[in-house]
């Protein structure tokens, strides 16, 4: 309590890191996602069914698993082993970003599915050509797709495995909420594990809260 | 329509880049500076010594030492592929097979301390006393005989402290195979050596443990040390440089730097003291001095390694 209180600096810099990991993570996911998600949902072609499947399949992948996937991919003896990616922040976000990436599709293609056919339908009565319907069903569909997104935002702040394997949990560089939490267990260091765990769940809340406020401002 | 995505997208992308060059950056600078990276044994790294070691080293050179703490199994498995520059562990066996497949460069034992088997106050199996090997034989007996009051809790993850496990059934004269396969009464916990002991404390079951994280868990333990200090439960930590002849790309030079410390005067006094102001005993012994009796050989024992060693291993 006394080091979430008195801002202990170790503790600031590790909240700052992860929040920045998993913004950068978030960020790049919903570039792709958000257009992956659209080009599915307003696209019919041979196969769709099964990308689907196989999106919804990969929305439970367990987070070690995309950690010893990306691991073996950006290690010295991996293919993109010469980046030099492995242990550092920006392979964590390589490595968050495929894990979250096919939640966030999946979810922006429910959200566009929450869209009435009769949106598309007004709008095209109304003179919409075919691309000015389907911006009004994104923007329908804003609230849903804007979920999508924390949701995302939410997976890649909580994971341990990915920010294990990949960053290392090398202090002052690579170490974030998750793998702290984890290190001080394993110390015996329970209240400074709980007192990081407490953050992690703040965070989280004023996070849905922010964006609650904001849709209630702005959007709706 | 387009355009405005677009124009999002690029937003997101200008901000990912920014969050990744600030989370970089956060690191203290780290890019300009050189990078020791180094695997370890939890046991260093969760006791602080190797933190003290390396505040001592980045003072003396200009670099960022970035410990990578795992068991013994990963902490070789990221030497073999080149992720690392350095490896600290306790497994002689693996040690050697690492050196002879060419990933090292050599072994540098600097610090040991014993293993010790613990377990409830009460000793169901009454092993108090006994030898090691003879203790372990004994606890497997009587936990076959009533597995619900005698239980052994193994990690099961490959560590260092695993492998002496596996060890010390052999010198039993026991398979480990059949061991651990024999009843309840082997817990296969899969875990690290902090929740392996706590698992064992809430099952008032025996384990082996190195006497460094025991003592880290000691208040959180209803668990005594009851066979300490036998030769056959000695625990030798050793440091190994990656090799830069299957492995251009690692920092030998560095790494050859980091080992002349801990077999420095300042690193072995630094680990034979470590700890006597936190717990009131050191944690490790200092290798030097006591080669023989670590079975540490000739140009194993604790000295420097030369300069040139990497420029000569990569020719």
């Amino acid at each position: 309590m006394e080091l979430i209180l008195t801002l202990d600096p170790a503790v600031v810099e590790i909240t700052v890191r992860s929040l920045l990991i998993a913004v950068a993570s978030t960020a790049i996911a919903t570039t792709i996602a958000v257009p992956a998600g659209g080009l599915l949902h307003f696209h019919n072609f041979w196969g769709k069914r099964a990308i689907i499947n196989i999106i919804q399949t990969l929305y439970s992948l367990p987070t070690v698993t995309v950690g010893l996937l990306v691991f073996l991919l950006l290690s010295r003896s991996g293919p993109l082993g010469g980046f030099g990616l492995l242990f550092t922040p920006g392979g964590m976000v390589v490595g968050q970003t495929i894990l979250i990436v096919p939640i966030m599709t999946g979810l922006t293609i429910a959200a566009l599915s929450g869209i009435t056919d009769q949106v598309r339908d007004s709008a095209i009565s109304l003179g919409a050509s075919k691309r000015q319907a389907i911006f009004t069903i994104m923007v329908e569909a804003r609230a849903a797709m804007m979920a999508a997104v924390l949701l995302g935002f939410g997976r890649a702040l909580s994971e341990v495995g990915v920010a294990m394997m990949i960053g290392g949990n090398i202090q002052g560089y690579t170490r974030v909420l998750t793998t702290a939490i984890a290190l001080e267990t394993s110390r015996g260091d329970i209240e400074f594990s709980m007192a990081l765990g407490i953050i992690l769940v703040s965070i989280s809340l004023i996070v849905n809260l922010l964006v609650n406020r904001v849709q209630g401002r702005w959007w709706t | 329509m387009k355009g405005k995505v677009l124009q999002i997208s690029a937003l997101a992308l200008i901000l990912a880049l920014l969050c990744t060059a600030a989370a970089a950056e956060s690191g203290a600078g780290a890019g300009q500076k050189e990078r020791l990276k180094i695997s370890t044994t939890t046991s260093l790294y969760d006791t602080g010594l190797l933190e003290e070691m390396e505040k001592i080293f980045e003072e003396m050179y200009n670099v960022d030492v970035h410990t990578v703490s795992g068991g013994t199994g990963i902490a070789i498995q990221y030497g073999v592929r080149g992720d690392v520059d350095l490896i600290l562990v306790h497994d002689v066996v693996r040690e050697r097979n690492f050196i002879d497949e060419g990933h090292g460069l050599s072994r540098s034992c600097f610090a040991y301390n014993y293993f010790i088997i613990v377990g409830p106050k009460d000793d169901p199996a009454g092993i108090a006393g006994m030898k090691a090997p003879e203790a372990m034989k004994t606890i497997m007996e009587q936990g076959m005989e009533s597995p619900g009051l005698v239980r052994f809790v193994s990690r099961g993850d490959d560590s260092g402290t695993h492998a002496r496990e596996k060890l010390l059934w052999k010198a039993a004269g026991l398979d480990y195979e059949e061991v651990r396969s024999s009843g309840r009464w082997y817990v296969d916990a899969g875990k690290g050596m902090g929740p392996t002991l706590l698992m064992a404390s809430e099952l008032a079951g025996y384990t082996l443990c190195d006497t460094s994280t025991f003592e880290a868990f000691r208040g959180d333990l209803a668990l005594v040390p009851l066979i300490e200090e036998d030769e056959t439960l000695l625990n030798v930590y050793a440091a190994i440089p990656v090799s830069p002849a299957v492995h251009p790309a690692v920092n030998c030079e560095m790494a050859v730097k980091f080992v002349n410390l801990l077999v420095s005067e300042v690193g072995q006094d630094l680990i034979a003291e470590y700890g006597t102001d936190t717990i009131g005993k050191p944690l490790f012994k200092a290798a030097r001095g006591d080669c023989d009796l670590i079975g540490c050989s000739g140009d194993e024992c604790a000295m420097p390694l030369a300069e040139g060693a990497c420029s000569l291993a990569a020719a």
